[in-house]
């Protein structure tokens, strides 16, 4: 197979007219929905306007410097729409024009995307969304995932705290939907491995406290049970960040504040993952985000595929994403791959606080038939996605 | 007092090297740790440049060739006295280098650049720029210097450079994350590893055409953390030494049949080695436990770690300037 390729590459290098491929650019979309965001406590850390774009834009300069050797070019167009704006009348164009699309949308709006009759037999990429019912009874055959689901990085965290033997859990969960998602992430995941929460708290608390945490946090944490760990549930990053060091008995924060999960996290260094962060942030001036990695990751498959296959056709870089020969070097230490049940790619998660990457999952202790990585988030017995049957 | 140390320290570093040994460069601590071949021992430690990778010698070992990858130089060393005689302009963040069979011209991996430097070490110029794929790496020369071949980590490509124009004249595909590239003579093949990809490709030179990929297999280790990084043939062409990565084992391979033969236990996350001059002893780089394995060649055992500098990476061999 290489071998052909090989040939393959001589000849679009010596004929490039000849060849199709080289003639009409690989052309992906990035399609956003712009999303109105809650008010948060602190200002400090606001969520980059280009957050998971750069990646994008990134991994297609990746691709076209691969592609300049072998005849093959890329092109991204963007599609924007405005929170309440049409997305599918947006996505209805771009499917128009290109039938590699990444999907930067709450999981509702990817899912109708993929449900338009347009979209049937393209080839659409998650990058945006952890929600487990995508990769589970909502799977669809067009729809691949490379942000990794919310599960997979609750369980790289409990597979940290199991190992470090620090069993017993409290967590306080923030107002939102989304913290209460995490939240039952975070209680799966703690069960999955083993670990107890023992004690939960709502954080219900409705004035600023930024000048009272010292006074109000022990107080809030004083009536838990002892506990190794204390969790916060806050995906929404309105209070975590003033729950570390006022906390009533003197234990480590974890879950979305202190040691917590990620995609990607700009502590990363080893695997050659300093060339990415490197590229990333002359591009962006900013550091990478987890978001950023899988749209980065989304991009680059495409280009990992196109390249092996010498097609542009969705049906064949599907076909050859989903299959045994298809690993992407995502600067993790291993080699990425899709899980080809339902699509979501297969990657190890960082686990972190701001300074260090403390590991990196899934960890040698916990082993699986297949492969370690399926350690991690829904394994196939428990996914409910038949559409990747055929 | 103090001044008997500092001249002892002083006289030990002016001394001439009198024995064989293995220089070896430490990524993470801007050093390279001096081995002696017969004690086994490391007898002295050489500051450098920020984050030395690549190490080589001139043909006559007159000069030892750096790459500082932070520093954006390959730096010329006196190996006598450790003195930095000059810079040699390489281009940003050299990681790898060969020297071409001419004893004059450095082929220079540029990581973050895309870019293949060639830099005559004379005029201390650069001769060429070549654009390559992402992440140049792995830097290997044709016995006859006609061919020089540059391996791009993230576009997984072999690049054949034709010396005599500095131009591309063939791209091969390998498989992912490609690091380390080395001719044979006598069979005028290309080796190249590919770390994420796990396999070990080979070429025929002549035609640039693939002619078989090695595979791995430890037994008690994830075949995901087998991963090929550095590799050195015997005299003979024979046998080929594969540094694997986190694996922590070197394969031996017999180049003739590309049948893995052996697997050796060293260090951790192990990245490069050489051989000492009569090729009867391997020293290989092991990274995460920042130490050197030395195998018994003829024994294929591991027999001594030597404790280095913190993360070590290239490794290269100064005969004894006695013979």
């Amino acid at each position: 197979m290489t071998h052909w390729l090989t040939l393959m590459a001589a000849t679009v290098l010596a004929l490039a007219p000849q060849i199709a491929l080289a003639e009409a650019p690989v052309a992906i979309t990035y399609l956003r929905a712009e999303v109105d965001r809650p008010p948060v406590l602190s200002n400090l850390d606001p969520i980059p306007e280009d957050l998971g774009l750069a990646g994008a834009e990134v991994a297609l300069k990746d691709n076209q410097t691969t592609g300049q050797f072998l005849g093959h070019d890329y092109q991204m167009a963007v599609h924007s729409v405005e929170p309440g704006g049409d997305l599918l009348a947006a996505a209805r164009s771009a499917l128009a024009q290109s039938r590699l699309i990444l999907i930067d949308a709450p999981a509702p709006q990817i899912l109708a995307v993929a449900d338009l009759p347009e979209a049937q037999g393209a080839l659409l990429f998650n990058v945006a969304s952890g929600a487990a019912a995508l990769r589970s009874a909502d799977c669809r055959a067009n729809l691949l995932h490379t942000l990794p689901e919310d599960s997979a990085r609750t369980d790289a965290l409990m597979q940290v705290l199991a190992e470090k033997q620090w069993q017993r859990l409290v967590m306080i969960v923030g107002a939102t939907a989304d913290d209460q998602a995490f939240a039952d992430h975070l209680r799966r995941s703690a069960t999955k491995f083993g670990l107890s929460i023992d004690a939960e708290k709502a954080w219900t608390f409705d004035t600023d406290l930024r000048d009272s945490t010292m006074q109000e946090i022990p107080r809030f944490t004083q009536d838990f049970p002892d506990h190794d760990v204390m969790l916060v549930a806050d995906p929404t990053d309105d209070f975590g960040r003033y729950v570390e060091h006022n906390t009533w008995l003197p234990r480590p924060v974890a879950g979305t504040e202190g040691l917590h999960p990620e995609a990607w996290a700009p502590v990363i260094e080893a695997w050659g993952a300093v060339q990415l962060q490197n590229r990333f942030e002359d591009h962006a001036r900013r550091a990478m985000r987890g978001q950023d990695y899988a749209a980065w990751a989304a991009i680059r498959a495409i280009g990992e595929a196109v390249t092996r296959t010498n097609s542009a056709d969705p049906a064949s870089l599907r076909s050859y994403m989903l299959g045994p020969d298809f690993t992407l070097d995502g600067f993790k230490g291993r080699a990425l791959s899709f899980r080809h049940w339902n699509g979501q790619l297969r990657q190890p998660i960082a686990v972190v606080n701001d300074r260090a990457l403390v590991t990196l999952a899934p960890l040698p202790a916990f082993l699986h038939q297949r492969n370690e990585m399926d350690s991690l988030g829904l394994d196939q017995p428990e996914s409910a996605c038949t559409e990747f049957t055929e | 007092m103090m001044r008997l140390p500092l001249a002892l320290l002083l006289c030990a570093t002016a001394l001439p090297a009198l024995g064989e040994e293995i220089w070896v460069t430490n990524e993470k601590d801007d050093t390279i740790s001096v081995i002696d071949v017969a004690t086994l021992e490391v007898t002295r430690t050489i500051p450098t440049g920020e984050r030395p990778r690549g190490i080589t010698f001139s043909k006559d070992h007159s000069v030892v060739y750096i790459c500082a990858s932070d520093s954006d130089a390959v730096q010329v060393m006196n190996p006598d006295t450790g003195e930095i005689l000059h810079d040699l302009p390489s281009g940003e963040d050299p990681e790898q280098f060969v020297l071409h069979p001419d004893n004059r011209h450095l082929y220079i991996a540029n990581e973050d650049d895309a870019v293949t430097t060639v830099v005559d070490t004379e005029t201390r110029r650069v001769v060429s720029q070549i654009n390559v794929g992402i992440e140049p790496e792995g830097m290997g020369v044709s016995p006859d210097g006609r061919i020089v071949v540059t391996t791009s980590e993230t576009t997984n490509m072999a690049h054949w450079i034709d010396t005599e124009t500095n131009q591309i004249f063939a791209n091969t595909l390998v498989d992912a994350r490609p690091r380390h590239a080395e001719f044979t003579k006598a069979t005028n093949e290309l080796w190249v590893s590919a770390e994420i990809g796990g396999t070990v490709s080979v070429f025929d030179a002549a035609t640039q055409t693939e002619k078989a990929k090695i595979r791995f297999a430890i037994q008690g280790v994830n075949s995901d953390l087998v991963q090929p990084v550095g590799f050195e043939f015997t005299p003979d062409e024979k046998t080929v030494f594969v540094a694997l990565g986190p694996s922590n084992h070197v394969a031996v391979i017999n180049a003739e049949t590309y049948e893995v033969e052996d697997y050796i236990l060293v260090g951790r996350r192990v990245w490069h080695m050489a051989f000492s001059k009569d090729h009867s002893k391997l020293f290989t780089t092991n990274g995460v436990s920042g130490d050197v394995t030395v195998i018994d060649v003829a024994a294929r055992q591991a027999i001594k770690s030597i404790k280095v500098g913190r993360f070590p990476w290239g490794a290269a061999l100064r005969p004894s300037p006695k013979e």
